[in-house]
């Protein structure tokens, strides 16, 4: 393999299968924006600190720009892209987010997201001070996160479901 | 900020990820869990002509008990996993106690246990709970294994033990023995950040209720993770009364390899300060867990 | 059925687009066939540049081209001075403004030297090792104080200094107040303010379309007409040739209305000059060089009182850095001169501030624009004077706060819209009664500052109370436009000139519109920040969009209004006066199955057939604009709790209170999240956020890892309450928001930690912001008597 040696990455993001050669170094928040032109999935800092391109990998909440496109073969991606329906309707918890104004500018909004997903999964019931603590990897230069914190609080007894294309499954 | 070309092998076992880094040398570099080294490479400030991807090493990621009543760490075991693992709670509960305190959870995630320790940043928690526990950590290299303890591992600043050609493939957490006590305390500017001053202490009291082991190690107080041997050695025989975790917290601030450094963070007189400040706190917890285990 | 919107909590109709990763931001344009700019940025603070070569650059594989400044031919020019200085009689003023590739000299660390062209932003960057240049590093002026002695080392060599302005302005007779009085305090304060950061850096793509003479450019700016009009000027194309979008912005907070950023200049120019289109996004390390700041002042400043504490005079002589170059005039040292006055009544006033030149990024407004120093200064003057005399913070303050009567105040100095400053109005006293009791002012004020609550064996720690005031002018002119269209399918489009990054303003001018026109908010579509949809206007800056913008779309809606009214009077045979828009309809009042809807009053204005009046327009449109004559002056006063561990010199905000006026309200929940996160912004500036320079004038911190963001862990939860004073100045009644919750922080936080200590250290003295942990543990040191 030399330097401009193409690998190729087969992977399934937000349900659909995707196929593409790929140069070592190209990471994956560029892949996943540039190559496939999923857009939401947004770049801040692109040294793991903002958290704004913070997707799920295999289930997991990750950071895009500290992962080379090259790695993730064979893996199964979420990106906000995959979290509404197909017919539209918001996932519950971006419905929450519209509720409580959790977004202004909305730059940050798919890293709280992807973020939020998998941790209400988990913690079903967050107090507060958990709620803050599990968005303390996002920086939202807007909101002054309380809208975020009451967004979560609101559907803390009902958990936020999978996202769409991984609930039709 | 886009890295700089770099050559990509993704091995799936010990044995071809040692064969690689063995035939490129000091020009490879291994890829854990990529959280120190890809913001690094994206500043450009590494640039690895090759790198050794280790994710596709399922041997490499274990949590298991060791026959000692310890537990062992594989290397690519991911910080979420060792923070929710329930042996390691019971066996080294320090490590569950500061894993939360590294970065953020989606940090975590991908970080993995011994990209922490092998990369030696003088701030990071892990390295100096190692210390406090005095850790070993297994090393490979083509031609075999050795174990080295923890305080040989780090050597200098982001420098340890591990040569070029080595990797660290797991970590052996020794068992917390009867009456044993253990706490962490860090200040850090914002939650998640790295800290100012962080220290780990590690007791144990005799029968007779006095001390009869103590370890207290540092982060961001020197060029690694740093032991305080003569402030720890003054804690023996006393029962841990305020004075002496007051007396040795003083000896630790003030002891010749404490050398912290003052940078756009701190100064090295605040970081001294919060040395004794959060050494009474550490050492007040872990004797009053080490009586209730005595 | 209430069709009644304004004023209401309505949930923002760009949501959707933005939860779902469908907004479109300006990294997200692709074009076919595009290319990727890279920067090659000074190293050196201070340097004189001998050669630059590009050739190994231009010839790695992948690049297209590279140019530096003497590449740019008759395109390489100084960038415009956006702010000219306002009419302050002997007010001195240097203007030197920014280049597009550093020529000659460099003037601080990140300015552009070189540009390279290449199919990938990767490739661009490699080629940027190639680039081989001689730069001779200078001595370097960084520090405020230093950088005007005599032999400082000149940053712009034609002047005798590194003076960029000298403005005194005064009012009354401040040695006259200053000999009558009881008290006089004298101090010296350091306020520095930081980054924006917004989460979005900037970026620009620019797309010539050869064929059709038409350039379209994509920037994140918060000011598009101005860019597009600027860039016609330069580039030697008519306005209508070019198009500028301002897509869905990340996040401004003031440093995307700086024009002409360098990259905002070349970046078009290489569309042209390649015929390609051509995307250059800066990254985060860029935006910390690149990207304006807003930085530090040092006053020297001076209170009088009487004995019972009614100010007499107030007396200030600051330094204010500026940067490498001032483009943008003395507004944020003008802000801090004028908001220091505060809602008070200042009788005499003597202020001097210079501006300096240093070796560091250009200052220009960041959210508060200079409001924060000038509030310090005052804020920390009454603490030192309540204490001084024995009186509680918020009674000193009681004291001296303008009653309704005394509006409209004149403070007899020139505010940055170069028009008088003058407090249209204000209703202070209610607001610190409110703000008292939501913060149980008597019970925490001199409550337990030691707290018992904590388990035995654990960490003592203290807690303390502080409360300020302060107002901001708001909503400054000149104008702004809007266009309100009503569609034959009853839709109504609304568009307007200004930018939008996050302020709510699809749904704020939707409300606004909707009310007059009877409609749902959901059918009105507000476009902003495309020229080519409108091309009047200067842009969102000054808490102004909601203002004059939104003022400007009410005028339109009113206009539009009355044309309906007259069509439907004509087709429903009735009396205008008899008419409502309801539901979309104009109805007849009392005969609701009278009726006729929008969208086909739209068609018959707008016939295929016949003609229209003469002296009419067709179509249900109208155009207004609004000029306020001066500002809109809100006014706030903020509280918080803090908890402090002496022995750490952390400090947590336990509680945070705003009661904030800013007139009428648009939509209460927008206005809640501005405050919000004005606030975050605030507790950032006062403990976590500072751009830290070496003595090489080398920004120390370029990294979210190493510049702190508060995050939502440090936030606390923020209580609000509004009063309504609505503005005299324009016919809705708003006053500006935007920046509102930035402005008090760092005083409130100073006075709240000292009160928290005010047991184990009485003398503290905070007079400075931002503090950091280490910081404040030097000064309790200090106070203490001890060495840090
Ligand atoms: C925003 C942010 C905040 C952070 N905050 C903290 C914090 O508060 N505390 C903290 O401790 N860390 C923090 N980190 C770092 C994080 O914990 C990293 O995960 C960790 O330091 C490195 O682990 P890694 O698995 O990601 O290793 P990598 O980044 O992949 O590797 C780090 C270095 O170790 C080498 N290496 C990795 N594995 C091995 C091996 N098995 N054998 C030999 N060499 C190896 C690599 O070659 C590289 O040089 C933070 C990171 C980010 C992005
Ligand atoms: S862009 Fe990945 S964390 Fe900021
Ligand atoms: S909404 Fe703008 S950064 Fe969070």
């Amino acid at each position: 393999m030399d330097d401009s040696a193409l690998i190729d990455v087969a992977l399934t993001v937000n349900g659909t299968h995707y196929q593409r050669q790929v140069e070592s170094r190209l990471l994956l928040s560029d892949f996943l924006r540039h190559d496939l032109g999923l857009t939401g999935t947004h770049v801040g800092c692109e040294h793991g600190v903002c958290g704004a391109c913070t997707i799920l990998l295999d289930g997991e909440a990750v950071r895009a720009c500290l992962l080379f496109a090259a790695q993730v073969r064979g893996s199964t991606i979420t990106t906000v892209e995959g979290l509404a329906a197909a017919d539209g309707t918001l996932h519950p918890l971006q419905e929450a987010f519209r509720q409580a104004h959790g977004l202004q500018c909305g730059f940050c909004t798919p890293g709280f997201l992807l973020t939020l997903v998998p941790f209400l999964a988990e913690n079903p019931n967050p107090d507060d001070r958990e709620i803050r603590q599990a968005i303390s990897g996002n920086l939202c230069r807007c909101t002054g996160y309380q809208g975020i914190v009451d967004a979560v609080r609101s559907l803390s007894r009902t958990g936020a479901p999978k996202p769409a294309h991984e609930a039709e499954t | 900020m886009k890295p700089a070309p770099f050559r990509y092998f993704a091995p799936e076992t010990l044995d071809e990820a040692l064969s690689l880094l063995a035939e490129h040398g000091d020009e490879a570099k291994p890829l854990a869990g990529g959280q120190s080294l890809v913001p690094a490479m994206n500043f450009r400030l590494a640039q690895p002509a090759v790198l050794v991807d280790l994710n596709r090493i399922a041997a490499l990621s274990f949590i298991r008990p060791d026959d000692a009543g310890g537990v062992v760490v594989g290397a690519m075991t991911r910080q979420r996993a060792v923070e929710h693992s329930e042996l390691v709670a019971a066996r080294a509960p320090l490590v569950t106690e500061t894993v939360p305190y590294i970065a953020h959870a989606q940090i975590r995630n991908r970080g993995t246990f011994g990209g922490s320790l092998a990369h030696a940043d003088p701030a990071s928690e892990l390295p100096a709970v190692a210390l406090a526990l005095d850790a070993q950590f297994t090393l490979a290299c083509r031609s075999g294994q050795r174990v080295v303890p923890a305080e040989a591992f780090y050597t200098d600043l982001f420098e340890t033990a591990c040569g070029h050609e080595e990797l660290l493939v797991d970590v052996r957490l020794p068992t917390a023995a009867a009456g044993s006590g253990f706490a962490f305390e860090e200040l850090a500017r914002r939650h998640g950040d790295y800290a100012l001053v962080g220290v780990a202490v590690a007791v144990q009291r005799g029968a007779d209720g006095t001390l009869i082991d103590a370890r207290m190690a540092y982060l961001s107080v020197g060029p690694g993770p740093v032991l305080a041997t003569r402030a720890s050695a003054s804690l023996l025989g006393t029962r841990g009364e305020t004075e002496a975790l007051r007396v040795a917290a003083s000896l630790a601030a003030h002891e010749d390899i404490v050398d912290p450094p003052s940078d756009i963070h701190a100064t090295a007189a605040y970081r001294r300060h919060l040395i004794e400040v959060l050494t009474v706190r550490a050492l007040t917890r872990a004797c009053s867990r080490a009586q209730e285990g005595a | 059925m209430s069709s009644r919107v304004f004023g209401e909590p309505i949930k923002r109709l760009e949501d959707p687009r933005l939860l779902t990763g469908d907004a479109v931001f300006v990294d997200d344009v692709e074009r076919p066939g595009m290319l990727h700019v890279a920067f090659l940025r000074s190293p050196y603070a201070h340097g004189r540049l001998h050669a630059i070569d590009l050739t190994d650059a231009r010839s790695r594989d992948g690049v297209i081209a590279a140019f530096a400044a003497d590449d740019l031919g008759a395109y390489w020019q100084h960038g415009p001075l956006l702010v000219p200085p306002p009419p302050i009689a002997d007010a001195v003023f240097y203007p030197r403004t920014q280049v597009p590739l550093a020529r000659g000299k460099v003037r601080h660390a990140g300015e552009p030297l070189a540009v390279v062209v290449a199919t990938s932003r990767y490739i661009a960057e490699d080629a940027l090792d190639d680039i081989v240049y001689d730069l001779e590093p200078l001595d370097v002026a960084i520090e405020l104080e230093a950088a005007l002695d005599a032999d400082a080392p000149r940053i712009h060599e034609d002047l005798d200094s590194n003076l960029a302005a000298d403005v005194r302005q005064q009012k009354g007779d401040y040695a006259a107040a200053r000999a009558a009085a009881d008290v006089i305090l004298e101090r010296r304060f350091t306020y520095d303010h930081g980054a924006a950061a917004a989460i979005e850096n900037r970026g620009v793509v620019a797309d010539w379309d050869r064929r059709a003479e038409r350039l379209t450019v994509w920037d994140t700016t918060q000011a598009p007409i101005p860019i597009r009009n600027g860039l016609a000027g330069l580039l030697g194309l008519s306005e209508s040739q070019v198009r500028v979008v301002a897509p869905f912005i990340g996040g401004g907070f003031g440093p995307k209305i700086m024009m002409f950023y360098p990259e905002e200049m070349v970046v078009p120019w290489l569309a042209m000059r390649l015929g390609k289109p051509v995307k250059w996004i800066e990254d985060r390390e860029e935006n910390f060089f690149a990207t304006t700041h807003e930085r530090s002042q040092i006053h020297q400043a001076e209170i009088a009182l009487d004995r019972e504490g009614r100010i007499l005079g107030v007396r200030d002589d600051f330094l204010h850095d500026t940067g490498a170059y001032n483009p943008y005039g003395l507004t944020v040292p003008i802000n801090s001169q004028c908001t220091l006055l505060g809602p008070y009544r200042v009788p005499a006033y003597d202020s001097r501030f210079r501006a300096v030149f240093t070796n560091a990024t250009i200052v220009t407004p960041y959210r508060g624009a200079g409001r924060q120093h000038g509030v310090f200064v005052m804020e920390r003057l009454l603490d030192l004077a309540a204490r001084e005399l024995n009186l509680d913070p918020v009674e000193i303050r009681r004291r001296n706060v303008l009653e309704p009567d005394e509006f409209p105040h004149h403070h007899e100095i020139i505010y940055q819209d170069f028009s008088e400053l003058v407090y249209d109005s204000g209703n202070h006293r209610p607001a610190i009664e409110k703000a008292c009791a939501m913060i149980d002012w008597e019970r925490e004020r001199d409550g337990a500052g030691i707290q018992g609550e904590e388990p035995a064996g654990t960490v003592d720690k203290r807690r303390g109370v502080g409360l300020v005031c302060y107002v901001e002018g708001t909503g400054i002119g000149p104008y702004e436009g809007a266009r309100v269209t009503v569609e034959s399918s009853g839709s109504v489009s609304v568009s307007t000139g200004i930018g939008t990054q996050g302020q709510g303003h699809f749904t704020a001018f939707a409300q606004v519109v909707a009310e007059q026109l009877g409609v749902a908010v959901e059918r009105v579509r507000v476009v902003t920040g495309d020229t080519r949809a409108f091309h009047w206007g200067t842009g969102t800056f000054a808490s102004r969009g909601a203002v004059v913008a939104g003022n400007a779309c009410h005028a339109a809606a009113l206009a539009v209004r009355a044309k309906i009214l007259r069509h439907a009077s004509e087709a429903l045979e009735v009396d205008e006066a008899d008419l409502e828009l309801v539901g979309g309809e104009a109805r007849v009042v009392g005969a609701p199955q009278r009726r006729i809807a929008l969208g086909d009053l739209a068609q018959r204005a707008n016939p295929l057939r016949g003609a229209v009046a003469p002296g009419t327009e067709p179509g249900l449109e109208a155009t207004s604009y609004f000029g306020p004559s001066r500002g809109a002056t809100a006014s706030g006063v903020h509280a918080m709790e803090v908890e402090v561990d002496p022995s750490t010199a952390m400090v947590e905000i336990l509680r945070y209170i705003v009661v904030h006026d800013c007139g009428t309200v648009i939509n209460p929940m927008i206005l809640d999240g501005q405050i919000k996160g004005g606030v975050a912004q605030g507790i950032g500036n006062a403990f976590y956020e500072q751009l830290i320079y070496d003595s090489e004038g080398q920004l120390q911190n370029a990294s979210l890892m190493d510049y702190l963001l508060p995050t939502a862990a440090e936030v606390p939860p923020i209580e609000t309450a509004h009063l309504v004073t609505p503005s005299p100045l324009n016919p809705l009644g708003t006053k500006g928001a935007g920046e509102a919750g930035a402005i008090p922080t760092g005083a409130l936080f100073a006075q709240a930690v000292e009160n928290a200590l005010r047991e184990d250290l009485p003398d503290l003295e905070i007079l400075e912001i931002p503090l950091s942990p280490n910081r404040l543990w030097e000064l309790m040191c200090a106070a203490r008597g001890e060495q840090a």
